[in-house]
C-alpha cells in the first residue's frame, strides 16, 4: 500500500518543485487529404485535424484534474506540410493558405501550437520544398500558432549546403518581418540535422511519414525535482551524483508513462513515446542551468559544464528508460537559452558564451535554442553557424538543431522579450568574421564514412 | 475498485475530518484506509478510498473536494493512486 510519505514526496515535487508534463502532443497524418485543388486541401485539412483532436484539450484536462499533475500544453503536430502541399501549391502564397488553415484549426481546438508547417531537405531540395521554405516569413508573420522546421542533414544523407544557405536567409527575413514584436517569428522555426518523427515538443515538433494514421507523444518535464534531489547530495561522490539524478530522472518520467497511457487509452489512440526531456521554463526553480551549478559550477558555461551535462543527460536517459515502455522524441537534456533564467543570468555575467554552447550541444539534447543574436549579423554567418551545428549532430549520429532569434535593430547588452513560457534573452556576441565564401559554394556535404553500415 | 488518494492539509480545526467524510458518504465513496496526525498545528490526513460506487466523475468530484477544501480552510487534493503507484513502484 502506497503510504503517507510517498504521497508528500510526490506531492511536493508537484507543488513546490515544477514537476509538470510538459506536452501531450497529438500526432495527424494529413497524408489522406492530399489533393490537387487548393481549397479541397485547406478543407480537407482543417476537417482532419478538428474531427482527430476534438477532444485532446478536455482530455488532458481531465487527467490533469484526477492525477493532480499539471499538464502544462495541448499540440498537434501534423505531416510535413511541404509533402501534403505539394500538388496543390504552385506559388508560396499557396503555401501561407494552408499555414493559416493550421492556426484556425488549432484555435478552434484549443492547442496552444501547431507544428508540422516543414520540409524534409537533407538529401535535396524539390520545388515545393523550395516554396515552402520560401514561405515561412509570411507564414509565421501572419498566424499565431503554427511553427515551422526543416531538415537539412542527416547521418545518412549528409548536409544540404544550398537549404543552409537558403535558411540562413530566411531566418533573418523573419525576424525583419516580425521585428515589431521582438522578432517572435524567429521563436516558431527550427532547423535540424536527423530531425525524429516523433518529437512532441515545439517548434520543431512533425508528424514523421513512418507513423500510423495518429499517435499520442507526451514529453515531460521537472529540472526543479533533479536540483532539489541533488541539493540534498551537495559534496557527495560521482557515483552518488549519478544514481541521484538516475533515479529521481526514473520518477519524473514515470509520470510521463501514466499520462501518455491514460491519454491514449482515453482518445483511442495509440501511444507512441514518452520524451523524458528536462526542459526548462523560465519559472524560478525550473532550470536545466541551477543543476549545472547544483553539481559544482559557479555558473553554466564555466570549465567543466560540458561534462557535467553529458553526465546529467545520461543519466536523465537512464533513469528515464526503464520508466517508460517505448522512450523517444528527444529526450535527454534542453539548453535553451532564453527559457532558462539560469542560463540567461550566466550569459549576462558573460560566463556563457555562443562557442561553449556549441560545444554543450555535442553531449545533450537539442542544440543552439532560443538564442538571440545582433540583428545585424549576416546571413551567410547565421548559416555558418547552422552548419556549424548540423555538422555536429551529422558526425555524432544525434538530432541537433538552431533555433536564433536576429533581434533586429538590437545588440549586444541588449535584451528581447517574448512572454510566457518562452522568457527573454540578452542579445549573443556573433563571430564577426565571414564565412562567405563557405557558405557560397553550391551542393551538399556527403555522409560521412560511418553511416555506411552495410 | 477506483482508489483514490486524498490528502488534506492545513491548519487544525474542529470538524475537518467530520465535513470530509459527510462529502464522501453523501457521494457514495468507501473509505478503505485513514491515516491522520498533527503536527505543530498542522492537520495531516492521507485518506484511501474506492469511487467505483461513486456515480460522479472523477475530474469533479477532484474539483469538489478542492472547493470543500477552500470553505474550511484546507488544501484537498484528490489523485488516483495510479501516479504515485507508477512513481512509487516498479
Amino acid at each position: 500500500m502506497i503510504n503517507f510519505m510517498e504521497v508528500a514526496e510526490t506531492n511536493k515535487m508537484i507543488e513546490e518543485e515544477n514537476l509538470d508534463v510538459r506536452t501531450i502532443t497529438m500526432g495527424i497524418s494529413l497524408l489522406n487529404c492530399i489533393d490537387s485543388d487548393l481549397e479541397k486541401l485547406n478543407a480537407k485539412i482543417y476537417q482532419r485535424i478538428t474531427e482527430a483532436a476534438r477532444d485532446l484539450v478536455k482530455t488532458g484536462e481531465d487527467i490533469s484534474k484526477e492525477y493532480g499533475i499539471p499538464i502544462v500544453n495541448k499540440r498537434i503536430s501534423v505531416t510535413p506540410i511541404a509533402l501534403i502541399g505539394s500538388a496543390a501549391c504552385k506559388t508560396s502564397e499557396d503555401f501561407v493558405t494552408i499555414a493559416h488553415t493550421l492556426d484556425r484549426a488549432a484555435k478552434d481546438v484549443g492547442v496552444n501550437l501547431i507544428g508540422g508547417y516543414s520540409a524534409l531537405v537533407s538529401k535535396g531540395t524539390k520545388k515545393a520544398d523550395e516554396l515552402l521554405i520560401r514561405s515561412i516569413p509570411k507564414a509565421l508573420a501572419e498566424t499565431e500558432r503554427v511553427c515551422s522546421s526543416v531538415n537539412v542533414g542527416s547521418t545518412k544523407t549528409g548536409i544540404n549546403m544550398d537549404a543552409v544557405r537558403l535558411i540562413g536567409e530566411i531566418i533573418l527575413e523573419t525576424a525583419e518581418m516580425t521585428k515589431d514584436r521582438d522578432s517572435v517569428g524567429c521563436m516558431k522555426f527550427v532547423v535540424f540535422c536527423n530531425a525524429p518523427d516523433d518529437n512532441p515538443f515545439m517548434a520543431g515538433a512533425f508528424h514523421g511519414v513512418t507513423e500510423a494514421d495518429e499517435i499520442i507523444n507526451v514529453g515531460v518535464s521537472g529540472p526543479g525535482v533533479v536540483k532539489t534531489a541533488l541539493s540534498k547530495v551537495r559534496g557527495e561522490d560521482f557515483e552518488v551524483l549519478c544514481e541521484t539524478i538516475k533515479k529521481t530522472a526514473f520518477k519524473v518520467t514515470r509520470v510521463g508513462q501514466l499520462v501518455a497511457k491514460e491519454a491514449s487509452k482515453r482518445l483511442g489512440v495509440p501511444f507512441g513515446i514518452v520524451d523524458l526531456s528536462l526542459a526548462p521554463t523560465p519559472a524560478i526553480g525550473d532550470s536545466v542551468a541551477d543543476i549545472l551549478c547544483e553539481i559544482g559550477l559557479e555558473y553554466a558555461g564555466a570549465p567543466g559544464t560540458t561534462a557535467a551535462l553529458a553526465l546529467l543527460n545520461d543519466q536523465v536517459k537512464k533513469g528515464g528508460v526503464m520508466a517508460s515502455s517505448y522512450v523517444g522524441g528527444l529526450s535527454g537534456a534542453f539548453i535553451p537559452v532564453s527559457e532558462d533564467q539560469g542560463m540567461i543570468d550566466a550569459v549576462e555575467a558573460g560566463a556563457l558564451t555562443l562557442e561553449k554552447l556549441e560545444a554543450m550541444t555535442c553531449v545533450c539534447s537539442v542544440g543552439l535554442d532560443m538564442i538571440a543574436i545582433p540583428g545585424d549579423t549576416k546571413a551567410t554567418s547565421i548559416s555558418g553557424i547552422i552548419a556549424d551545428e548540423m555538422a555536429i549532430g551529422m558526425i555524432n549520429q544525434k538530432t541537433t538543431a538552431v533555433r536564433l532569434i536576429p533581434a533586429i535593430g538590437k545588440k549586444v547588452g541588449d535584451t528581447v522579450q517574448f512572454g510566457g513560457l518562452f522568457g527573454y534573452a540578452p542579445v549573443m556576441p556573433v563571430n564577426p568574421f565571414s564565412c562567405e565564401a563557405f557558405i557560397g559554394r553550391k551542393g551538399r556535404i556527403p555522409a560521412p564514412i560511418h553511416s555506411f553500415k552495410n | 475498485m477506483k482508489k483514490t488518494i486524498i490528502t488534506v492539509v492545513g491548519k487544525d480545526t474542529v470538524g475537518i475530518i467530520a465535513q470530509v467524510c459527510t462529502y464522501l458518504a453523501d457521494n457514495g465513496i468507501n473509505i478503505l484506509d485513514i491515516s491522520q496526525t498533527i503536527v505543530q498545528g498542522y492537520f495531516n490526513m492521507m485518506m484511501v478510498v474506492d469511487t467505483a460506487g461513486a456515480p460522479k466523475e472523477a475530474a469533479l468530484i477532484s474539483d469538489e473536494m478542492a472547493q470543500l477544501g477552500e470553505k474550511i480552510g484546507v488544501v484537498i487534493n484528490c489523485q488516483k493512486e495510479e501516479i504515485f503507484d507508477m512513481m512509487h513502484r516498479i
